[in-house]
């Protein structure tokens, strides 16, 4: 699936609530689905600061795509991590860098980047987006090489 | 007769606009006063009509509305002396807000009495506001920051306070409530103790000031500080109180217009207080709303109002005892107009972004006072705070909606 598709996906899902506290009992169900990142990784080094909750990011690349994986000690949080990590998983860098995260507006989440929700995605997306970049630089010298 | 007077709750409720609207859907339950009060209709209107009908600059003009705001916001200086009993009217400094006057002080007092190798004295459950810029201020002048702990029970370790006077630190600064715990700290005692070695107490009293009677005199604090907008006032207006002794000895803070008395190109001589604290034109119409919130406090009376406040407190904390797994974070004697709390493993920012889609606004996180958290091992609270407007119904709703959530998120 395109990173558009499961957008769309994921738009078609919450389409189904109208209600606050059944797209909560969503996210919580979903940060449970959320790849976790592994023990050795979850330090101060993969930790994305946020002023409230707090996010570790790892990402890896095989040459090819990048896969994340990713906890918080916020349920809610987590959820809205995994539907970022649903999104962008197992895709190119470059795919990665051409996206956006629109989506999020048009399920409800929006208010979640903003800079004064302070729990850190907003700091997560442009940390995913940085890993893309540097994997894309890695693999244009490695084709140099 | 004080006492007497009835305290008629929807009547109170009626004077605050923003209390009666809906957030998504649901009829607004405001439980963060200690981040800030709203506001009455009579403080809204007297910004109004300042901006309105009488807005000039002050202490200069000879017009007829410069004149008049001169008399309008030395009259109010005059409520907030009485309000807090000073012994002089100019003992009243208006300042920006609580950092504000905390900032002036850390200066300007630092300045006078704080040097190489001399210490300064806070304690463990400051407000960020009341403890970074003494922090810094020990940094600059490489003097030692003291700081007192907190007992399990979230009070002042008073034995540990004890030894650390015996360091003789030239600057005490305690928070009169904390933020976090609604704890009031005893420091009448703290104020007396200090004070049989001559140093001078500040007293940060943001969290306190609407939810007592102050009389600084008999506090005999050297200084108080606090914020109009914790207390019904507009945004943008504080107030430093302290000692005419200590104001007269201590150095300017910012320098500018209206503070000074002679300038020539060698040298400036600075007016007498006080002005010499207030450099640059004063956010004057905040200074009157400031005023119209304390005529509007006693008005209703503030022993009633810490009646009331205090039967929310007993009720809330008897409320939420009925919920699975909650355990109160600080757990003294003597709270005042805040609880903060945490259920099982549940994250405070997982339960307030819940009860926020039911209406109801509390406060989640560190409230700005991190080693709080470093005492009690945590990184957050929920925190719920009460003003006078709030109801025995709104603490229902309230406990209602965290059961709600706490059954989501175990």
């Amino acid at each position: 699936m395109t990173i558009e598709q499961t957008q769309q996906q994921i738009i078609d899902e919450f389409s189904m609530f109208d209600d606050w506290m059944d797209k909560y009992n969503f996210l919580i169900e979903m940060g449970k689905d959320c790849p976790l990142i592994e023990t050795q990784y979850k330090t101060n080094n993969y930790l994305i600061n946020g002023c409230q909750s707090r996010v570790w990011l790892h990402a890896s690349y095989d040459g090819k795509q990048i896969s994340f994986s990713a906890d918080s000690d916020a349920v809610i949080t987590k959820g809205i991590v995994n539907l970022l990590i649903r999104v962008f998983n197992d895709h190119t860098p470059e795919e990665i860098l051409a996206s956006d995260t629109a989506f999020l507006d048009k399920i409800g989440l929006k208010e979640h980047l903003s800079p004064t929700r302070s729990n850190g995605l907003l700091s997560m997306v442009k940390q995913m987006k940085l890993y893309a970049q540097v994997y894309q630089l890695k693999s244009i010298q490695q084709s140099h090489d | 007769m004080e006492n007497s007077k009835r305290f008629d709750i929807q009547n109170i409720r009626s004077q605050f606009p923003a209390l009666h609207q809906q957030v998504y859907n649901k009829p607004l339950v405001y439980l963060d006063n200690a981040a800030t009060t709203q506001k009455p209709q009579i403080v809204i209107d007297r910004l109004k009509t300042w901006y309105e009908m009488e807005n000039s600059n002050i202490h200069r003009g000879v017009h007829y509305l410069s004149q008049q705001g001169t008399v309008a916001f030395e009259s109010a200086r005059k409520t907030v002396s009485t309000f807090l009993n000073t012994k002089f009217t100019h003992e009243i400094i208006f300042t920006k807000g609580t950092t504000d006057s905390i900032n002036l002080l850390a200066s300007s007092l630092g300045k006078l009495l704080v040097n190489e190798g001399d210490a300064v004295l806070v304690s463990g459950m400051e407000h960020h506001s009341n403890f970074v810029p003494w922090q810094q201020l020990c940094i600059e002048r490489k003097a030692n920051f003291l700081v007192v702990g907190i007992t399990g029970t979230g009070e002042i370790d008073i034995e540990q306070y004890k030894l650390l006077l015996e360091k003789r630190p030239k600057i005490i600064s305690i928070a009169h409530i904390s933020n976090v715990l609604g704890i009031i700290n005893p420091i009448e005692e703290m104020i007396r103790l200090a004070h049989n070695y001559d140093i001078p107490v500040v007293i940060d009293g943001a969290q306190s000031v609407c939810h007592q009677k102050i009389d600084v005199q008999q506090l005999d604090c050297d200084f108080f500080a606090f914020s109009g907008h914790k207390m019904y006032a507009p945004m943008g207006v504080g107030v430093l109180y302290g000692k005419e002794k200590w104001l007269n000895a201590m150095p300017p803070y910012q320098f500018g217009g209206e503070m000074v008395s002679q300038v020539s190109r060698q040298e400036t001589t600075f007016n007498e207080l006080p002005f010499k604290f207030e450099a640059g034109t004063p956010n004057i119409g905040a200074v009157l709303g400031l005023e119209t919130a304390i005529q509007f406090i006693e008005s209703v009376g503030i022993e009633q109002i810490a009646v009331h406040e205090e039967k929310l407190i007993r009720y809330a904390l008897k409320k939420l005892q009925e919920i699975d797994r909650l355990r109160f974070i600080g757990n003294a004697l003597k709270q005042a107009s805040v609880i903060s709390f945490l259920i099982g493993d549940i994250h405070p920012y997982d339960l307030g972004m819940i009860i926020d889609k039911l209406g109801i606004a509390i406060r989640t996180g560190h409230h700005c006072a991190q080693p709080v958290m470093e005492y009690f091992g945590i990184h957050g609270t929920m925190r719920v705070s009460f003003a006078m407007y709030n109801t025995f119904e709104e603490i229902d709703t309230f406990v209602a909606a965290v059961k709600k959530a706490a059954l989501m998120l175990e």
